[in-house]
């Protein structure tokens, strides 16, 4: 783990008069694989502990505040804003980043393969956090879950895969914004992984690493 | 941010303990609301005492035939759970209208009902704000209020409720259920559970200081009711509405037998359309009848300088929700033949 003592981050806070509490925890966290204990400030996010603590910087920040997407990685196999969750809430949970989804020699993943093959970015920026979005709307299609845009008379079993129309990707994927108005590719890409029923090759939990 | 302490709570008696002996804090579920204020400093809490390893993540059916909805259960699984989407349409539909996939996988049943208001001055701690700071006026008055409230507002706030969820609730005639460590446990109506603003504006809801939601009770549908939630909004998708509607409909020989209709976007809470609901109740729901009910609800609306549109759209949303629904309704009337 690199040690980065001039993050203001990882400056302890003495606690203030009125904390009833220690204002810093200890928290456990599985990344790509990887075990990390971090002693952090309760008020870190996600998305700042993975990028400033653990120098995974694949996931952006782009607004903040849920709004963007750009943050997006998978916390126990769903897609979630890193921007909006504190680390403390997640001790001993599974993260995987954008820097997870390729296979440990490097092999791309089916869906960033697409993203290449389909020109889904420009400045790519955006990229990480569509990426990891999209394995969750493909396993979220896969199980059946239904969408804003699905027939309200689809059959309610969870265990029909959804098809994944354009309207569909262009519902499940609203929460990432692109800037460079790369949706069209975006869309491209995730519809070939999921017309060939690749739907990702995100690392199953793998035996443990120590970092 | 403001610096805070944590706990983890285990035990709904450990979460109550845990607030009455820290009155600064906050319970946080998904924090997808709570986080983003803090960033804000609008919420500075000094400890937060964090719900979601409570085993409160059930969606139970109970003997009545209804359903107990946990409060930890995140808005996916509620929106996606087989029975809620057939027998409680409106409840799915509200909840998939609402933000996006990641934030619907963390968000919980619990904190979607406890979010806070999208008021700009409100998430602007340089603006003056009887809600957040009470006392110190209302900035949306005279400024940007195109999303805010038509019904039921006061000259101390003119802010909405954002949930869609709470909008469905409200039609379904829900209950929520709530601990507090001293009381106990308690139930209030879904419909009865948001405020107007009045002169209190920073009260959302009835709860009480520490009170945990600890689940949302559905009861049986209605025989042959059938429900949905229509959502009108800047863009297609990811926005908050300007305004829904969440219709349940059931006939009995083309007449109708039960019929509850709540708006969202319009106002403090989500607004139950009791003078439409009175009108047509018993009536043959033609168009006619069903636009001279939703006009006299209606008829109560106040609109501000910028957003006089929203009556239009909740009266379209409104009216097209019970058409549709009568539509696909047992029992419906057979359809005219075409002219
Ligand atoms: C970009 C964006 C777009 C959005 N769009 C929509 C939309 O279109 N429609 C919509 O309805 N919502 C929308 N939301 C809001 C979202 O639905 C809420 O943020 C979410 O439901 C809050 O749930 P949570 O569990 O994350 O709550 P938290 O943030 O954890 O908590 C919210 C509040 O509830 C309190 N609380 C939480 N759980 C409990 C409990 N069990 N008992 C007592 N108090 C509790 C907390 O103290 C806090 O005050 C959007 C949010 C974002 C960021
Ligand atoms: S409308 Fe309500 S929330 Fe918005 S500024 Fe006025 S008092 Fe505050
Ligand atoms: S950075 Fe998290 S949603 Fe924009
Ligand atoms: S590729 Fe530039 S923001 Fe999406």
């Amino acid at each position: 783990m690199a040690a980065r003592e001039r993050n203001p981050l990882r400056q302890q806070q003495a606690a203030p008069p009125s904390a009833p509490g220690p204002v810093h925890s200890r928290v456990a966290l599985r990344v790509n694989g990887r075990s990390h204990v971090l002693d952090l400030d309760n008020r870190v996010t996600l998305l700042d502990a993975l990028r400033e603590r653990l120098d995974l910087t694949g996931s952006k920040k782009g607004c903040d505040h849920g709004q963007c997407g750009a943050c997006t990685v998978l916390v126990d196999g769903r897609r979630a804003n890193s921007c909006l969750l504190l680390a403390v809430t997640l001790d001993d949970s599974e993260i995987v980043t954008v820097e997870g989804l390729a296979a440990p020699d490097g092999a791309l993943s089916p869906l960033q393969q697409a993203f290449l093959d389909h020109d889904a970015f420009q400045c790519g920026y955006c990229t990480p956090g569509q990426l990891c979005s999209a394995v969750g709307v493909l396993r979220e299609a896969a199980a059946g879950h239904p969408s804003h845009v699905t027939g309200a008379d689809a059959p309610a079993d969870t265990a029909r895969p959804v098809v994944l129309s354009a309207e569909e990707i262009a519902e499940r994927l609203s929460g990432n914004l692109c800037r460079c108005g790369a949706y069209n590719g975006i869309a491209e890409a995730v519809a070939a992984c999921a017309a060939a029923g690749t739907p990702d090759r995100t690392p199953p939990p793998t035996p443990d690493v120590i970092a | 941010m403001k610096p805070f302490a944590y706990v983890r709570a285990t035990s709904l008696q450990e979460a109550a303990a845990a607030y009455a002996s820290h009155p600064g804090s906050r319970y946080i579920g998904g924090g997808t609301n709570l986080v983003d204020l803090m960033k804000h400093d609008v919420e500075t809490p000094d400890t937060l005492i964090d719900l979601t390893r409570l085993p409160l993540h059930d969606i139970r059916e109970l003997p009545t035939g209804g359903l107990r909805v946990e409060a930890g259960v995140s808005n996916t699984d509620l929106a996606v759970h087989p029975l809620v989407r057939t027998r409680y349409p409106a409840l799915s539909q509200a909840l998939l209208a609402g933000a996006s996939g990641q934030l619907r996988n963390v968000a919980t049943t619990g904190g979607n009902l406890l979010q806070r208001t999208r008021c700009p001055y409100f998430q602007d701690v340089s603006k003056p704000c009887n809600k957040r700071e009470p006392g110190t006026g209302c900035a949306a008055r005279d400024g940007v209020h195109r999303d805010h409230a038509v019904l039921g507002h006061s000259e101390h706030c003119i802010a909405t409720h954002p949930s869609d969820m709470a909008v469905a609730l409200a039609a379904l005639d829900a209950e929520i259920e709530l601990y507090d460590g001293e009381h106990g446990t308690r139930r209030v109506a879904a419909a009865g559970f948001h405020r107007l603003p009045g002169e209190h504006p920073e009260r959302d809801t009835v709860l009480r200081p520490g009170e945990i939601v600890t689940a949302v009770l559905l009861p049986p549908p209605a025989p042959g009711a059938v429900s949905l939630y229509r959502k009108a909004r800047d863009r297609a998708s990811y926005a908050f509405a300007l305004a829904s509607v969440a219709a349940v409909l059931a006939l009995h020989d083309g007449r109708v037998r039960h019929v509850a209709l709540a708006f969202g976007g319009l106002a403090h809470r989500p607004w139950r359309a009791t003078t439409a609901e009175e009108r047509l109740t018993g009536a043959v729901p033609t168009d006619e009848a069903v636009r001279e009910a939703v006009d006299a609800e209606l008829a109560a609306a106040r609109p501000l300088p910028d957003n006089a549109f929203k009556v239009a759209l909740a009266r379209n949303l409104a009216r097209d929700a019970v058409a549709t629904l009568v539509r696909s309704a047992p029992g419906a009337p057979p359809a005219r033949p075409q002219p």
